[in-house]
């Protein structure tokens, strides 16, 4: 069943907090949206609504890990990866702290706001930081399995999560592995390389493109930081053809991230990127949005094409 | 917390000895915050070597203290080695290549509870501390010693006014209030107006001290630590480079390398008790 991402990560969150004390989370009066709030009614002496100030949340987050807790900070994603950014870089990836980011609208998922409340830079700020591990979850079951990691794992993470709903990918009790991707899809010709909204509409454009004689193996990658570098390099090779698929600008994201092992492995495959082309994105329904900046199935599967014929 | 004279005097001897190592360092590493280092001396001190609760580095019981303004991080070293925390003889490897002594604080050093140095986001910090704090149920508090120049920063009273709303009254913070930023004075670069009325307008128990008055300080601290569901805010009036004459009040000695000349006359100046 596809479910809103937002209200499985807010569900699990308190679930984790049923379980274990140490579990604290701070949010910046967003916790309607980024469904926080849903731990904050059950366990209002861990929950504090730090108001609009992001930098406050994530310091004071960083100095409630030095004393035992584990920190969740919630609010959009583009708020936490900007305003957050200071102290992200400064106490808690310098410091190494135990504090966990759950960046509530990724991509463009908070459509109808615009430019301004999309988060189209995130992955290249935070894959950039020492000790920061960046995970994409792309359906229900890896959200709650990625929230659950993040919670039993030491040392920053930073949760790239979506408004929007994702269908249903991993049966439950799927056994993810951190910094591991996942063959979602068999494939010859070409490997798509996806994240989050991505994944799915890949596996769309690898079945229309079944049609025309072209195999494709679809991967999503899960974790950009750490990449998941011996499979990005052992399907480019098996392939001989790349296509890197994402919400999120093409420089510095996961594209950049799955580049970076083709070009040091000396893979030599041809590579595309599907992604947002260095532009500020528009008000728009979210499928449209998809459409108008090339993330759509149809998108992936022309850059399929290209990436074949270059072969 | 008693103060008698016979420890005033010790520790103002301490506070006479840091000041000469702090510089000699600085001086040997041709670079370091000599003038926030003096006038941060006499707070830091107090606070380790007399007041706070510090058994281990470790200790989850322990007081805390984030050098929010983390360039007068000399000084930070100086008491830990105090403290025993750090070896006798590290402070002549300040600002080196792997050394334990950073340019700025850092938790990787032994007896640092956080990294600091970029102003703003470290009472933030030590507010996120006194609520663990007060989780746990541990009876420690927390000390966030700011710079005045530092509260240009917005982030300061972002922290400012959440901390009363928590009812933080194991957390007490300090203005290292030397009216000198690097640019120079806080009324020429950034006017600070009434500071006592700006904190308690946030919901802060102010106390006005003599920054330099290990006394008076001591007194303030009582206070703060008596003081229920508020934090409190000490204005600790200071001078800038307090203790050598031609570094006093002077923004040109915020982050200077100390020449061989001004050293030996710094020196000179703060001989005497050793």
């Amino acid at each position: 069943m596809a479910r809103s991402i937002r209200d499985v990560y807010g569900e699990t969150l308190a679930e984790l907090g049923a379980e274990n004390e140490s579990i604290v989370v701070l949010d910046a009066d967003l916790s309607g949206s980024t469904k926080s709030k849903v731990f904050g009614q059950k366990f209002p002496d861990r929950f504090f609504n730090m108001g609009i100030a992001e930098s406050d949340m994530v310091a004071c987050a960083a100095g409630l890990s030095t004393t035992g807790k584990i920190p969740f900070v919630n609010t959009f994603t583009v708020f936490l990866t900007t305003l957050g950014l200071i102290s992200a870089r400064a106490q808690v990836c310098y410091g190494n702290l135990n504090v966990k980011f759950g960046g509530a609208y990724c991509g463009m998922s908070d459509a109808l706001d615009g430019a301004t409340h999309h988060a189209t830079e995130d992955i290249a700020v935070m894959r950039s930081l020492p000790n920061m591990r960046v995970v994409v979850p792309s359906d229900p079951e890896s959200t709650r399995w990625a929230t659950r990691w993040a919670a039993e794992t030491d040392g920053p993470v930073y949760l790239r999560l979506s408004r929007t709903e994702y269908p249903d990918l991993y049966p439950a009790g799927t056994a993810f592995e951190p910094g591991k991707g996942r063959i979602v899809r068999e494939g010859t010709d070409c490997t798509v390389f996806a994240i989050g909204i991505l994944v799915h509409k890949a596996l769309e454009a690898a079945e229309a493109l079944a049609a025309e004689g072209i195999s494709v193996q679809v991967v999503d990658l899960l974790s950009v930081k750490p990449i998941d570098a011996a499979l990005v390099a052992a399907c480019a090779r098996k392939t001989g053809a790349v296509v890197c698929a994402e919400e999120h600008q093409i420089y510095g994201g996961a594209g950049s991230a799955v580049a970076e092992v083709l070009a040091h492995d000396g893979v030599g495959a041809p590579t595309e990127f599907v992604g947002i082309r260095d532009v500020f994105t528009e008000t728009g329904k979210y499928d449209a949005l998809l459409a108008q900046y090339g993330l759509d199935a149809k998108a992936v599967a022309e850059a399929v094409r290209k990436a074949v014929e270059r072969k | 917390m008693e103060l008698t004279m016979e420890r005033q005097k010790e520790l103002e001897a301490l506070c006479l000895r840091f000041r000469r190592e702090v510089l000699t360092a600085i001086h040997k590493a041709q670079s370091g915050h000599p003038g926030g280092s003096l006038s941060v001396c006499e707070i830091l001190t107090l606070l380790y070597q007399h007041r706070m609760n510090v058994p281990g580095p470790e200790d989850p019981d322990r007081d805390r203290l984030v050098l929010c303004k983390g360039h007068a991080a000399p000084m930070l070293y100086r008491n830990l080695i105090e403290k025993g925390f750090l070896p006798a003889d590290c402070m002549d490897t300040l600002r080196q290549l792997g050394s334990p002594l950073q340019g700025h604080p850092t938790n990787h050093t032994p007896g640092v509870d956080l990294p600091s140095g970029p102003l703003g986001i470290g009472l933030a910090a030590a507010q996120g501390m006194a609520i663990g704090l007060k989780l746990n149920g541990s009876s420690a508090r927390v000390y966030a010693v700011l710079g005045d120049g530092e509260l240009d920063e917005g982030a300061v009273w972002e922290a400012a006014a959440s901390a009363p709303k928590f009812r933080l009254d194991n957390l007490c913070a300090v203005v290292d209030y030397n009216k000198v930023q690097l640019d120079g004075t806080t009324d020429e670069i950034m006017p600070l107006r009434d500071l006592e009325a700006k904190w308690q307008a946030f919901g802060w128990h102010v106390i006005r001290a003599d920054g330099h008055d290990l006394r008076a300080l001591n007194r303030a601290f009582d206070a703060a630590e008596a003081t229920k569901d508020v934090p409190t805010v000490i204005i600790a009036d200071t001078v800038k480079g307090k203790g050598v004459s031609f570094m006093e009040g002077q923004a040109g000695w915020h982050g200077k390398a100390i020449d061989d000349a001004s050293y030996e006359k710094a020196m000179a100046e703060l001989g005497g008790v050793n």
